[in-house]
């Protein structure tokens, strides 16, 4: 039985494993946990965007009835020390509670622990805190003005990093080129905001020394032993329950505060405590913002189309702290050149530091971001040589045939068919027919666009990519590592039932359980509802990283394919045993082991399993105890760990950044709205997405990601903001303010087909594709909406595109009101 | 502290009856005092919609609504939309039509699109469209949940006898498949 040549379930729109407990309430969410004697805490935030602490008072606050502990700066620093540095490591070394300053608006100066959330924020609110306010920073031009104040004052500067990577003969390619096509950018700071916020459950027993932590945050498998070097506690006493979590699109990745704060009242009190980020802290303090980015770029064009070489400066507001956020700038080293067949780029990159909430995981992780700058550069290209934007497009794709594709960077794309995918995308939007109707209609007064972008998804993330920004990393070993293997347990019990184990946290969203139950019932020729799939704690497991950079699915289809072909082989081994033939005599079939000459003489995997628990002495195999037995266990299971299927360290100069994402799918947008002049309201008339992401296992559910990732790209280029004033303070602290597109904001209908190239490199040929639409949507809507207002010339530099923005953008172009 | 004040309300048709905070919210009240869990707290300030729940037949925001305010109400949380193993047709629909990834605006997305098609048993995508605006989800991009609640409706209009409730199944090839157009 081979999967990879008769698949029954891989590719079938099974239904989720994962629904029935989310459709009856049944979810199990951190907050759905009840412990004895558990504590609530609440915090104190700062109200100044950046200030000196003094003297806090919390007398008042401790002599509230119910309250058990109240923790401080300088108390939590002599708990825990800062939290665990990101992969930039120390250089802005990040408390879970301020001592010193504050940095930006909501950063947490105290924490409670109460017998109920009210009497805990009552108490937080009795708490006094002497501040100095100190002047603030908010955008990169003041940030890095002379003189101006500084956020991390040991840094000397607020510029945190500043590099430039050269990849092919840039000189050259522009020197050679026809034109130069030169334009600024500027994303504006959005971040994830799931529904449900980071929490933590800690629970610590300071007799045994044993610390118990629940948390929807998901970086555990690989990073348990930082939290045991933290709370002070032996990394194998130190046990972390799987909870699911609410939504993540990457903003629950390697959060530490949460899991801090409630760790370390939990040591002061030595009782269960929970902390659960409420709306506002999420918006103010979570540490995950999405990129705030000012782009100058030049492209090297000739007249016909063929783009040479990129130069590229980027200037990203980190906020205050320099952390997990750089990997917005690794990753996007995967994909530089787009799916484009430019032969040279020059990258300047320069993060700076201002008094906003620190930049975290999201969704595409920068990847997305740099999708939109060269498809917003490609778009200006195509009109500056009067060129038709599909046609500029298809003059600079790499060729179906030229894979695998050794990029600029040096990572791989292991596969594609780019113009296949446009053309099924043109096909499937009805192009023609709408340039047509664009016609017709702009005769009648109406403002219609349509937008194309082409964008690479990379996926399957490797840890490799923090090097790329870090030159000192082999001394980080333990921050930093280079793996990134992902585990699984196949076990059979007595009556044949199958349970898949996995080790990491997989659930945010995603359907690990279905595609692990789908790809184990291909390899057993079973049902995908006769597999159980579970979560296991990573104390004393085997090695696992969890969802995250497009990852799981695909790792997880290779640990499954390991495990099965050892579960297989000795089940037949065994079968055959109890057949009474050699092993070589029989074969895999509708899930049993039976004679290959004699389709009757079947045993079950239920009778097998049975034998190998319970019944070993049947078998000729030499019976316990005997001093032959060796290499015979009882039992049906096996495990297996995956690796990164294409992994290969960047050069100590990084003039090769090695490979690191090379599973690389692809998709094509595009859209077609109508622009109200008078409202500069963006209406959307049809949306398509075509995706490669090799072989689909859930059609259903990757359409689910697909459109979902979709909408949420069109909130980041209408309406998602986080807006700070001069002096800091964030106006975007609710969801009345920031804006997630309702029902009412998403398209009616997205289309989206897919278009397989499978991975010579994974198992069954799958390729990444949950991050997939928020890569491309934030492209393709600022290109249709610059499309439709092509009557006055305008052009879409900067997103969100706000109605307010699209106004300025037309009444600048007809002298109208500024 | 203010005095403790009485509660007396029935939830998915059970009576219970406690003494509470007055400034208790009824989300905290259903989650904490009666083990409502899947009563989910996304925003606390009444926008997310992931609280809701039907109070006398009505959706409301459990979290900008007072425990105290439910005395006497009847409440519905979506503990009580499936009767055993009989998922109610639009939970079926939800399932079926994939209708959601993570899970937490779901328990409030069902009884929102319970009380739309209570309310207009036939209605359009734009009709539903605008119904659900109110509840945010940041994971599906609605589509899916507009197509379930259409579903549902079509299902729950057919004439009794092919009412037929279906058991929770998984893991096999929903039949739904070929009519799923988005």
């Amino acid at each position: 039985m081979d999967a990879t040549t008769r698949r029954k379930w891989v590719g079938q729109s099974v239904g989720r494993l994962e629904d029935p407990r989310l459709i009856t309430g049944r979810g199990g969410y951190i907050d759905d946990i009840r412990l004895p004697r558990m504590l609530h805490a609440a915090v104190v935030h700062s109200p100044f965007p950046h200030a000196r602490v003094g003297r806090i008072d919390a007398e008042a606050a401790r002599s509230v009835r119910g309250v058990v502990a109240v923790v401080t700066g300088p108390e939590s620093l002599a708990l825990i020390g800062t939290l665990p540095p990101g992969p930039m490591g120390s250089r802005t070394p990040y408390p879970a509670i301020c001592t010193d300053k504050v940095r930006h608006i909501g950063e947490i100066v105290a924490a409670v622990a109460a017998t109920d959330r009210y009497i805990a924020e009552d108490a937080a609110a009795l708490i006094e805190v002497d501040y100095e306010p100190l002047d603030a920073v908010t955008d990169i031009a003041s940030a890095i003005a002379p003189g101006a104040p500084l956020v991390q004052e040991a840094m000397g500067s607020n510029v945190v990093y500043d590099r430039e990577w050269t990849f092919g003969d840039v000189e050259a390619d522009f020197a050679g080129a026809d034109r130069v096509v030169h334009d600024h950018l500027r994303w504006r700071r959005s971040s994830a905001q799931p529904i449900e916020t980071p929490g933590a459950i800690v629970d610590f027993n300071p007799v045994s020394q044993e610390m118990t932590i629940w948390t929807n945050e998901k970086a555990w498998p690989q990073r348990q032993f930082e939290l045991a070097e933290l709370f002070k506690v032996a990394s194998n006493k130190l046990h972390l329950v799987p909870v699911p979590a609410g939504g993540s699109f990457g903003s629950k990745d390697e959060m530490f505060k949460v899991v801090a704060i409630a760790g370390m009242l939990a040591k002061v009190v030595g009782r269960p405590v929970k902390y659960l980020e409420d709306r506002v802290e999420n918006l103010l303090n979570a540490d995950c913002d999405g990129p705030d980015r000012e782009y100058e770029v030049e492209l090297a064009v000739m007249n016909d189309g063929t783009i040479r070489s990129m130069r590229v400066f980027v200037a990203d507001d980190y906020g205050a702290y320099f952390q997990r956020g750089t990997g917005h700038h690794g990753n996007l080293f995967a994909q530089l050149q787009g799916p484009y067949r430019i032969t040279s780029c020059g990258y300047h990159l320069r993060c700076v530091l201002t008094n906003k909430n620190q930049q975290g995981a999201f969704r595409g992780f920068g990847a997305g971001e740099a999708n939109w700058m060269l498809e917003r550069m490609v778009d200006l290209a195509a009109r500056e040589l009067s060129m038709d934007p599909v046609e500029i497009r298809r003059r600079n794709f790499i060729g179906k045939d030229e894979f695998p594709f050794k990029s600029l960077t040096g990572n791989i794309y292991d596969s594609g068919d780019y113009e296949g995918v446009l053309d099924k995308a043109l096909e499937l939007s009805h192009y023609a027919e709408w340039r047509e109707k664009q016609k017709q209609l702009r005769a009648e007064g109406r403002h219609i666009g349509v937008g194309i972008a082409s964008c690479q998804l990379r996926s399957v993330f490797s840890p490799s990519e923090n090097w790329i920004m870090n030159d000192d990393y082999m001394e980080k070993m333990k921050t930093g590592p280079s793996s990134s293997p992902e585990s699984i347990t196949l076990s059979v019990d007595v009556l044949g039932r199958l349970t898949a184990t996995l080790y990491s946290y997989a659930f945010w969203g995603n359907s690990p359980e279905t595609v692990v139950a789908q790809m184990v019932a291909d390899e057993f020729d079973i049902k995908p509802d006769e597999v159980s799939v579970v979560y296991a704690s990573p104390m004393g497991a085997m090695p696992g990283v969890g969802p995250g950079g497009s990852r799981l699915t695909v790792m997880l289809a290779g640990a499954v394919v390991g495990a099965a072909k050892k579960v297989r082989e000795k089940a037949l081994r065994v079968g055959a045993q109890m057949l009474g033939v050699g092993a070589d005599e029989v074969e895999w079939a509708d899930g049993a082991i039976r004679c290959i000459a004699d389709h009757f003489r079947i045993k079950t995997l239920a009778e097998v399993s049975r034998t190998v628990r319970l019944h070993t002495h049947s078998l000729s195999t030499p019976p316990p105890g005997a001093p032959d037995r060796e290499g015979f266990e009882s039992g049906l299971e096996a495990s297996f760990t995956y690796d990164h299927p294409y992994n290969r360290l960047p050069k100590p100069d990084r003039s090769d950044l090695g490979v690191f994402y090379p599973i690389m799918a692809h998709t094509c947008h595009i859209a077609v709205v109508e622009v109200d002049p008078e409202t500069g309201g963006v209406s959307f008339l049809g949306y398509y997405a075509v995706q490669d992401s090799g072989t689909v296992v859930n059609p259903k559910s990757l359409e689910g990601m697909v459109i979902g990732g979709s909408v949420q790209g069109i909130g980041t280029a209408l309406t998602e903001e986080c807006v700070y004033t001069d002096d800091g303070q964030l106006l975007s602290a609710s969801f009345q303010d920031y804006l997630l597109p309702t029902a009412m904001e998403a398209p009616p209908e997205i289309k989206v087909a897919f278009h397989e190239t499978p991975s010579p490199f994974t198992a069954y040929g799958v390729k990444g594709g949950g991050e997939s639409g928020r890569m491309a949507a934030p492209a393709v809507v600022p290109a249709a909406i610059e499309d439709a207002l092509s009557p006055w010339g305008v052009r879409v530099r900067e997103i969100p595109a706000t109605p307010m923005r699209i106004r300025a953008l037309i009444d600048a172009a007809s002298g109208g009101p500024a | 502290m203010s005095a403790k004040q009485r509660v007396a309300l029935t939830v998915n048709g059970v009576p219970f009856e406690e003494w509470v905070d007055p400034r208790l919210l009824l989300a905290d009240f259903l989650r904490d005092n009666l083990d409502m869990v899947g009563v989910h707290v996304g925003c606390e300030h009444g926008v997310c919609g992931a609280c809701t729940v039907l109070m006398n037949g009505e959706s409301i925001r459990s979290c900008i609504t007072l425990a105290v305010q439910a005395d006497g109400a009847e409440i519905m949380t979506i503990e009580g939309l499936a009767a055993g193993d009989q998922l109610h047709p639009i939970q079926a629909a939800f399932r079926d039509e994939q209708a959601l990834q993570c899970g937490f605006c779901t328990p409030g997305m069902l009884l929102r699109g319970y009380e739309v098609l209570r309310d207009n048993p036939h209605p359009t995508a734009m009709e539903v469209r605008e119904g659900i605006s109110g509840n945010l989800c940041r994971c599906t991009g609605y589509q899916s949940i507009i197509a379930a609640i259409m579903a549902a409706g079509e299902k729950m209009a057919a004439p009794p006898e092919l009412r037929v409730p279906q058991p929770v199944e998984v893991g096999s090839t929903a039949e739904a498949d070929d009519q799923h157009e988005g």
